[in-house]
This record gives structure tokens, C-alpha cells and sequence, in this order.
């Protein structure tokens, strides 16, 4: 009995470690965006080798787990997922029992470190969309439809509720992403999305205070310069004074000088746009959009039903982190929590979405194959 | 496309997917372009407009308040240094709540109420990204407690600067005065631009009337500050100019002797140089520390000043009016010489009283029986009433007060200091305006021996002795002898040139004038005082009466103490009496016999500018048949 599991545990491991798995215009693209974002965090963090080494350890750690994913099929992939959806969702209820009374408790304490379980809904999100639409009917009934709906509801609803109206809406979006590319009629999505809209003053009653704000803000900045405004404002003067060119690498003033708040995290595209211009922020726009671009690719060319839709979401979530972060340091979008992917120094961000290309690489290694 | 498939069909699958895809790659460049929409309309549509905000962000200019000029005394002894010093500034706008930062910081650098109180005001009337100072002179715990706790109070800083410090406190706090912090009323007076940065005004004394000269003139630098407003480097520097430093004619030597010599006694001593107008020495009794002031005056200390009987803040030199008794009679004798009323052999019989025809109140001589026959010089040294009572009546009120308007009483000396008393000067117009009542004969008689409705400050006396003095040439008195464009300049001197041409015609007046006030130091009223003296002195004693008679019989009270509740006490002189040097006036409030209570505070101011080289050499140079103890008085006594 023992021997019998040990036996399948060697060959598992096996097959894990030996075939090669990697995709390499993917791998390049994410190396330079790694790179870029190891610059742009030193100039941001004042020179500061602790933060970068910090950020260089987190893409090392989320290399490796690339590299492990990369080593499981996406059949093995499609068997885990409704347990790691399962337990995922139930690691939000824990947090959301254990932070009551508590604000904005998203972390979860494991002793030795602490992570926010919303991280991982961001892959076992689109992964459990993914394996409910992959023995169905596609285009979706409105019936499964209903089903992939709520089953993006419950976790999103609960990471809203922390309240982190950034990943709820990236999650949420990754699920979304599934059922789009599985090929829901034009017309139901505009249905949905008329619907989506006319729920907004509805939706603009449950939000916080302090979310209602934000828009309010992003509409007049000017209103509370110091206050609400000073975020916004402040990041599009190092935006727009950063001009074609920009003022060149650790020249950046507005970060260097503490005027752009959280200038390592969430606004070190602000500090990028300062120091590298408009020059800089198209050329990055279009490594991002290679990226997606590939990773779309890597999706068309999947082996089944579960692994294309699973590596289209991932690929289409991802664009919605730039555009997010993108469209709030340069004032189009209100001010939410979300990380320029790759750039932004933080924890677990890293960690999990090198995880999710990880999934991509395996979906890659495990493609059709045009003989 | 079929509303509904029995089975699952990859390959439409796959194509429905591929398509789907693609519209999805598309939206997502469509998005990225207009993300670089947005980019490029910040960038290069708005990029002037935020550069400059990025630039005013990040460059604020920043005043140099520049260093109060010093004040010396004529040789060069610092009277008003400016000390570095630390207080705690707050910059408004960077307080997120300031009351709970009042609350707080009171924890960590004790805060007086009057801090806290006058920190709210100035709040009120300053730009909120221009600091205002919370607390002043912080003590070395203070600053070593607030660096502890810096970073829990945004916009809080300690901030260097220069105080103003007085090292010879009381000496000097009639004449220098002091600076105090800026108020709103010197705010809606003073130049802005000039003032930037500037916590501190001349308020009395030199301080105040040569403002415009030690305060010089603010400099500015560009500095880069980061989001808390914290300097971060200097970025040009555009130094400031530091105000002039004056150079007083007072000798500190003089000063303190001559305050020494009051004993505490309220009273008030001037010396002027006749030559130039020049004041050697200005004292006002009581005086106060200047320092007290500087930093804002404690509520405890103020009132103890304001309400000590003697009055500690007045400046009786300069704001102290008395009657001046018989100290007018050289100027009036010399009046009789100048309109030929008098001359100097004309004689008077003093009978001890002095009756007009037909009135029946009489005016009395301070001798009962009186001085016998006096001419002029003997009248001066006896100071022989009846003679003045005379005199006056010749002259009339209109000459007496024209004349002795010349002199400079009843009007501002025009010493280079504010807030001088006119005094007042007996004259018809004057009573008419003041009393509207017409002028009455014996309104003249005492006016003859400085009573009645005379008023002088004891600089104004000093000024007409002076006059007298210097050969008769008016001259204002003036305190600041030089200026200096910093430390290593050249002295400027400050001319202070004659205000018109002698008042007098016939130096022979002069001379008997002089022989008269010779005669009073050496055989009259004043010669004890002057005994041993080496100079030639010639003086002339006042004792004033505070109080109007009530009867004209003689007071035979000669108790020194109730007499010195009713005098005033006055000694003027100069010396040495052929060529002379220096003038001094000394009162004293509350003195029995002028020549006996201020005589010596005369002597004491002469004796230490004897000591000084300037008095050195007008000291006559030794003969040696003359016997050691002041020959020359005495011989000019004997002559008498």
C-alpha cells in the first residue's frame, strides 16, 4: 500500500522535473518587465538595495513556482481545481470571521508569514470558471451562465465586503473573462452589462464613504487638494511633468521629494512616467501588451475547452491591472488598490501572478500539436 | 449559429474561441491606446502646465531675515548684540489638526497660556504656508525633547535665529529701549516685503527711531523642499544686508557713574557735549531690564513694572516734566543783557520780600531779610528772588517767553529719539489757549524764578545749558555719533549741525552770565559740592516746588526729609567755564535743596568724563606753583 502511493509519487515527481516546459518569447518578456520593474523600484525607493534585493527574492520565489506549475498538466491542473476554489473561498470566510470589528482585515496570519487569500482567488477564480464551462455546451446557457455567476459572486462578494474593492473587481473580472471567451452571445453580454449599469446608483448606496470619495474625487481633484485630491493630483503632475522624454532615471522630483504618495507600490507608475516620459510609458504599454498578446496566443493554442479558457482569463485579467493602474496614476480611473504588475514592490502580488504564468506555461507545454 | 447543440464540438469550439480571442486582443490594445491617449494628453498637451506645478512643488523661495545692527557706545563697548537663539515654528498648512497639536506639544516643550494665546492671533493674520513662531528662545532640554518627537508633529520645527540681548540690561533702558515681537499694528505699518522673516521691532528708545537703519534689508534663497516642507538643499542664495550698526556719543563710563550717583533715587541726569550737541550721558531713575521685553514680556513681570509707585518704564528724561525753579535765572538775566533792560552793574536791594504796588500778596527771597544790594553776577550766585522778580516784570511775559523760547523750552528738543514732551513754556498765548483766562502781572513775577505754569524735561534743560554753554549756538541733541555699514566698515560720522545762528549778540552777556554760575560753585549755593574739583565749574541750583504756596509766610520746616517731599531738586553746570566741554542737568524728584541733592550727582558725571581721554584734555595742565586742592575754584572764589 505504502509502496503502491510511493511508487506514484516518484513517477508524479518525475514527470514533473524532467520534460521542458517553458515558453521562451513569455519567459524573455517577463524577464524585461521584471527588470524594468527593479529599476524603476530603486529610483522609487531612493536607492534603497534592501527593497529592490527584497523584490528580486519575491520574482525568485515566484520563478521557481512558475517553474513548478509549469511541471503539472493542465488535466491534473483541471482535477485540483474545484478543492483549491473550495478552499480558497473558505480561507476568505476565515478571514472574514476572524477580522470582524476589525476594518480592513484581508491578512492571514500563518505564524511564519502572513498572505491575503484574495491573492489566490485571483488564479483559482478563473480556474474554477474554467473547469464549469469545460464539459458544457459553448456557447453557455443562461442556466450556466447563472452557475458561473454565482460561483464568482460568493468570493468576490466576500473580498469586497473587507472591503478591497480592487481585487473583488480583478477577480470577479478573471471569472467574467472565462465566460466571455467561452463565447457568450454579444447580445446577452450587452444585456448584462445594461443591467450592471443600471444597478450603479444601487451599488453606489452599499459602497464606503470613503469609496464614494474616490470618485467623487477623481471627478473635481481640486476640490481638496491636500486631502481626498492630493494622490491625484500629485501623480499627474509627475505624470505630465515628465514630459516626452522624462527627467531621466533618480531625477524624478515628485517621488524623490515624498510629494507622490506610496511612489514603491501602488503609484510607481507615476515615478516611471516622471523619469521615462511618454517614451518610456509606450514602450512599457507595449511589453505588457506583448505579453497578453502571447499569452492569447499560448490560449488559442491549447489542448482543450479548460486550458484555453483558463489561460485567456489569466491573460485578459492581467490587462485589467495595467489599465486600472494605468488609468488611476494618470486620473482617468479613481484611486483602488491595484498594483502595477511586476513593477509595484509587494508581497504577494509577485508571488501569485508568476504563479498564474506558471499555469500558462503549462497550458503551453501541454498544446495541441500541428503535426 | 444554433440556439442549442446536442454535443460538445471542439473544433466550432476552438474557432468560437479564436474569434473571441481576437476581439478580445483587440479591446485590450484599444484600451492600451487609450491609456497612451491619456499619457500623451498629460504629457505633451499639459506638460508645461505641470512642470511648472512640479517646480513650485519643489522650489519655494525662502527669506533671510537680515541681522540687526549693533549698537556701541562711543568707544566701541557693545550695548545691543544680537544672540543666537531657537524657537519652535509651525508651518500651518502641514498641521493636520492643530488643536490636537497644541494639546500634544504642550507634553513635550512646556507652553505658557500667553504662548498659545499669541500664537492663535499671529495664526489668524498669517498666509497658512507661512510659519509662525509658537514659542520662543527654546531652552536646550526643550530643543533635545522636541528632536526626540519631531516626527509625531508635521509642520513642527525648531528653527535658529538672532535675539536681541542688552549686556548692560537697566543701564541703557531709557535710551536704546528695546525691540519687541511684531503685533498686528506693526504689521499694518510696516513694509512686507521688508519685513519677511522678521519677528522682531524696534519699539522704544534708539531701537525705534533709527529702525529704518538696523533693520536692513531681508535676502532671499531658493530652496528644494520635499511633500513636508522640509528643506532638502539650498538651491541659490541671494544674501541679506544686514542693518547699520550705530555708534552712541554715550560713554558707558558715564552712564554708569551717573546712575550710580541716583542711588536708586528717582530722578534724571543728561550730559551733552556744547560743542556738538552730542549727549555723553542720559539716565533715567528708575529703569527696568530691556532684556525682559525681547521675547514677549511675562504677564507677572509687566504688571510688577507698571504698578511700582516710582515708575520704572517712564523716561523722565525725556517724558518727566517739572517746574525748573531758579535754574531759569542765568537765562533770564542773560534776556535783561540782551533786550538792554539790564546791565551787568545795575543793582537791586533784596529786602527778603518783593510786594507788587497796591497788590497785597507778596513774593518772598528764599533769605529771610534777603541778599541785601545784589548786582547781576551776585543775584545768580545768591539766587536772589527779588532780583528775577524784577527782571521779569521788565522784560514782560511776551519777551521773557520769547526769549526763553530760543532756548529751546516749551518744544521738542529734536533729540533723535521719540516721544519728547513739549514741556510748557508760560506765555499769554499759552494761558489763553490752555485756562482761557487772561495773562495776570504776577503770572510774570514767578515765572522770573521758574515757577507757575513752567514745565521742562531735564533733557530740555540740558539742551538750553548746553546753548549756553556752546557760546550760544542751538544745536539739537543727539544720541548716535557715527554709523557703520557692518563690523569691518569705516564709522560714518553723523553730523549734527547748529539749527540757526547764535542767540547770542555780545559775547560780553555771555561772560557775565558765566561769571555769575562761576560764582555759585564756588562761593554760592554750590560750592560744597564742588570743592577739590579741578576744573573751573560754573552751575546753578534749582529747587522747585511741587506745590503751589498757599500762603506767602516763610516755611522754617528745615527737616531735610519733609522738605524733599516738596522739592524738586535741580543742578545745572558746565566745565570748564572758559572753553566748555561738557553740560549736565541732573534732578531729582524728591530732593531738599538743589545744589545739596543733585549737585553731586553733577560732580560724579564730570569727575568720570575727566577720567574718560575726551575729559582728559580739557584737565589744565599741572602748575606747579599751584597748591594740589583745587586752586583754581577757590581762586575764582576769592575774586567774588
Amino acid at each position: 500500500m505504502i509502496g503502491m502511493l510511493y511508487a506514484r509519487m516518484r513517477r508524479f515527481m518525475r514527470r514533473i522535473l524532467t520534460r521542458p516546459r517553458i515558453d521562451l518569447p513569455l519567459a524573455a518578456g517577463l524577464l524585461m518587465l521584471a527588470t524594468v520593474g527593479l529599476v524603476t523600484l530603486y529610483s522609487a525607493g531612493g536607492g534603497d538595495l534592501r527593497l529592490v534585493g527584497g523584490q528580486a527574492a519575491r520574482f525568485v520565489l515566484g520563478a521557481a513556482l512558475l517553474l513548478l506549475i509549469s511541471r503539472i498538466p493542465p488535466t491534473v491542473l483541471r482535477s485540483w481545481t474545484p478543492w483549491l476554489y473550495a478552499g480558497s473561498t473558505a480561507l476568505l470566510v476565515v478571514v472574514a470571521i476572524l477580522g470582524e470589528g476589525r476594518g480592513a482585515d484581508r491578512w492571514l496570519d500563518l505564524g511564519f508569514m502572513r498572505f491575503q487569500p484574495s491573492e489566490l482567488l485571483k488564479l483559482t477564480m478563473p480556474m474554477m470558471a474554467a473547469w464549469y464551462l469545460h464539459p458544457r455546451q459553448l456557447p453557455p446557457s443562461w442556466k450556466d451562465m447563472a452557475v458561473v455567476g454565482l460561483l464568482i459572486a460568493v468570493p468576490a462578494g466576500l473580498i469586497a465586503k473587507q472591503p478591497d474593492l480592487g481585487t473583488a473587481l480583478l477577480v470577479a473580472g478573471a471569472g467574467g473573462f472565462a465566460l466571455f471567451l467561452s463565447g457568450v452571445a454579444w447580445w446577452r453580454i450587452g444585456l448584462l452589462v445594461g443591467i450592471a449599469a443600471s444597478m450603479v446608483p444601487v451599488g453606489w448606496h452599499f459602497m464606503h464613504q470613503y469609496q464614494r470619495d474616490r470618485v467623487l474625487t477623481l471627478l473635481n481633484p481640486e476640490a481638496d487638494p491636500l486631502g481626498n485630491g492630493w494622490h491625484i493630483i500629485q501623480s499627474q503632475i509627475a505624470v505630465g511633468s515628465g514630459g516626452i522624454f522624462g527627467k531621466g532615471w533618480l531625477h524624478g522630483t515628485q517621488s524623490r521629494l515624498d510629494f507622490l504618495p506610496e511612489h514603491t507600490t501602488d503609484f510607481i507608475f507615476a515615478v516611471f512616467s516622471e523619469e521615462f516620459g511618454l517614451v518610456g510609458v509606450v514602450a512599457l504599454l507595449a511589453l505588457y501588451a506583448f505579453i497578453i498578446g502571447r499569452c492569447l496566443w499560448i490560449a488559442m493554442e491549447a489542448r482543450d475547452t479548460y486550458s484555453r479558457l483558463l489561460a485567456g482569463a489569466i491573460a485578459m485579467s492581467f490587462f485589467v491591472y495595467v489599465f486600472v493602474n494605468g488609468g488611476m496614476i494618470a486620473g482617468m480611473l479613481p484611486v483602488v488598490g491595484v498594483p502595477l504588475p511586476f513593477v509595484s514592490y509587494g508581497g504577494t502580488s509577485a508571488v501569485s501572478l508568476l504563479s498564474g504564468f506558471g499555469v500558462l506555461m503549462s497550458i503551453h507545454a501541454n498544446r495541441k500539436m500541428h503535426d | 449559429m444554433k440556439k442549442r447543440r446536442a454535443l460538445k464540438d471542439p473544433r466550432g469550439e476552438a474557432a468560437l474561441f479564436q474569434r473571441r480571442s481576437l476581439v478580445g486582443f483587440a479591446l485590450i490594445v484599444l484600451g492600451l491606446i487609450a491609456l497612451s491617449g491619456r499619457f500623451f494628453y498629460l504629457q505633451v498637451m499639459r506638460h508645461d502646465e505641470f512642470v511648472t506645478r512640479s517646480e513650485n512643488n519643489r522650489v519655494k523661495p525662502k527669506v533671510i531675515p537680515p541681522a540687526r545692527g549693533l549698537i556701541y557706545d562711543r568707544n566701541g563697548v557693545l550695548l545691543a548684540d544680537n544672540v543666537p537663539a531657537f524657537r519652535l515654528e509651525v508651518v500651518p498648512e502641514q498641521v493636520p489638526d492643530m488643536s490636537a497639536m497644541l494639546a500634544q506639544i504642550g507634553a513635550v516643550v512646556p507652553l505658557d497660556p500667553d504662548d498659545v494665546a499669541d500664537f492663535r492671533k499671529r495664526l489668524k493674520q498669517s498666509r497658512r504656508f507661512e510659519s509662525v513662531p509658537l514659542k520662543m528662545h527654546l531652552s536646550e532640554d526643550d530643543i533635545a525633547r522636541f528632536a526626540i518627537n519631531r516626527w509625531r508633529f508635521p509642520g513642527v520645527d525648531v528653527v535658529p535665529y538672532l535675539t536681541r540681548h542688552y549686556p548692560y540690561g537697566q543701564l541703557f533702558a531709557h535710551v536704546i529701549g528695546y525691540v519687541g515681537r511684531i503685533d498686528a499694528d506693526d504689521l499694518k505699518r510696516l513694509n512686507p516685503d521688508r519685513y519677511q522673516g522678521t519677528s522682531h521691532v524696534g519699539r522704544s528708545g534708539i531701537e525705534r527711531s533709527y529702525e529704518d537703519m538696523l533693520h536692513g534689508t531681508p535676502g532671499y534663497e531658493l530652496v528644494e523642499v520635499n511633500a513636508d516642507g522640509r528643506t532638502q538643499r539650498v538651491l541659490e542664495t541671494h544674501a541679506p544686508v544686514p542693518g547699520k550698526n550705530l555708534y552712541l556719543s554715550i560713554d558707558v563710563r558715564i552712564q554708569k557713574a551717573t546712575m550710580a550717583a541716583f542711588d536708586g533715587r528717582a530722578g534724571s541726569a543728561v550730559a551733552i557735549d556744547p560743542r556738538n550737541g552730542q549727549v555723553l550721558a542720559m539716565v533715567s531713575v528708575p529703569s527696568f531690564d530691556p532684556n525682559l521685553f525681547v521675547n514677549g514680556i511675562s504677564s507677572a513681570d509687566y504688571k510688577a513694572l507698571t504698578t511700582a509707585p516710582d515708575k520704572p518704564l517712564y523716561n523722565r528724561a525725556l517724558r518727566g516734566v517739572y517746574p525748573p525753579g531758579s535754574t531759569v535765572k542765568p537765562f533770564l538775566a542773560l534776556g535783561g543783557l540782551a533786550y538792554g533792560i539790564r546791565k551787568p552793574q545795575d543793582t537791586v536791594l533784596s529786602t527778603g520780600e518783593f510786594c507788587l504796588p497796591g497788590a497785597s500778596r507778596c513774593y518772598r527771597d528764599d533769605k529771610r531779610g534777603g541778599d541785601g544790594v545784589v548786582d547781576m553776577v551776585k543775584a545768580i550766585e545768591k539766587s536772589t528772588n527779588t532780583y528775577f522778580y524784577k527782571l521779569a516784570l521788565d522784560l514782560g511775559i511776551d519777551r521773557l517767553s520769547e526769549w526763553m523760547g530760543r532756548f529751546g523750552f516749551g518744544r521738542k528738543t529734536g533729540i533723535d529719539l521719540e516721544g519728547e514732551e513739549n514741556g510748557i513754556l508760560p506765555s499769554r498765548e499759552w494761558k489763553m489757549e490752555h485756562s482761557r483766562q487772561p495773562w495776570y502781572p504776577g503770572e510774570t513775577i514767578i515765572a522770573g524764578i521758574g515757577q507757575g505754569y513752567w514745565a521742562v524735561t531735564p533733557l530740555q534743560l540740558a539742551h538750553a545749558v548746553s546753548i549756553l554753554a556752546g557760546k550760544g549756538i542751538p544745536r539739537a541733541p543727539k544720541l548716535v555719533m557715527a554709523t557703520q555699514d557692518g563690523v569691518d566698515a569705516p564709522k560714518l560720522p553723523v553730523p549734527n549741525p547748529p539749527t540757526g545762528p547764535s542767540l547770542v549778540s555780545d559775547p560780553a552777556h555771555l561772560d557775565v552770565i558765566k561769571q555769575g554760575m562761576e560764582a555759585v560753585v564756588a562761593s554760592g549755593t554750590g560750592a560744597k559740592q564742588f570743592i577739590g574739583f579741578p576744573l573751573v565749574v560754573a552751575g546753578k541750583s534749582g529747587t522747585a516746588e511741587r506745590f503751589s504756596r498757599t500762603t506767602s509766610a516763610y516755611d522754617t520746616n528745615k527737616n531735610t526729609a519733609y522738605l524733599a517731599a516738596r522739592h524738586r531738586a535741580w543742578f545745572e553746570a558746565f566745565a570748564p567755564a572758559d572753553d566748555p566741554k561738557i553740560a549736565v542737568v541732573a534732578m531729582l524728584e524728591a530732593g531738599a535743596w538743589g545744589a545739596e541733592a543733585a549737585g553731586p550727582i553733577v560732580r560724579t558725571v564730570m569727575e568720570t568724563w575727566l577720567a574718560t581721554p575726551e575729559g582728559a584734555s580739557a584737565r589744565p595742565p599741572p602748575a606747579p606753583a599751584v597748591p594740589a586742592d583745587g586752586p583754581v575754584a577757590a581762586g575764582r572764589g576769592a575774586t567774588q
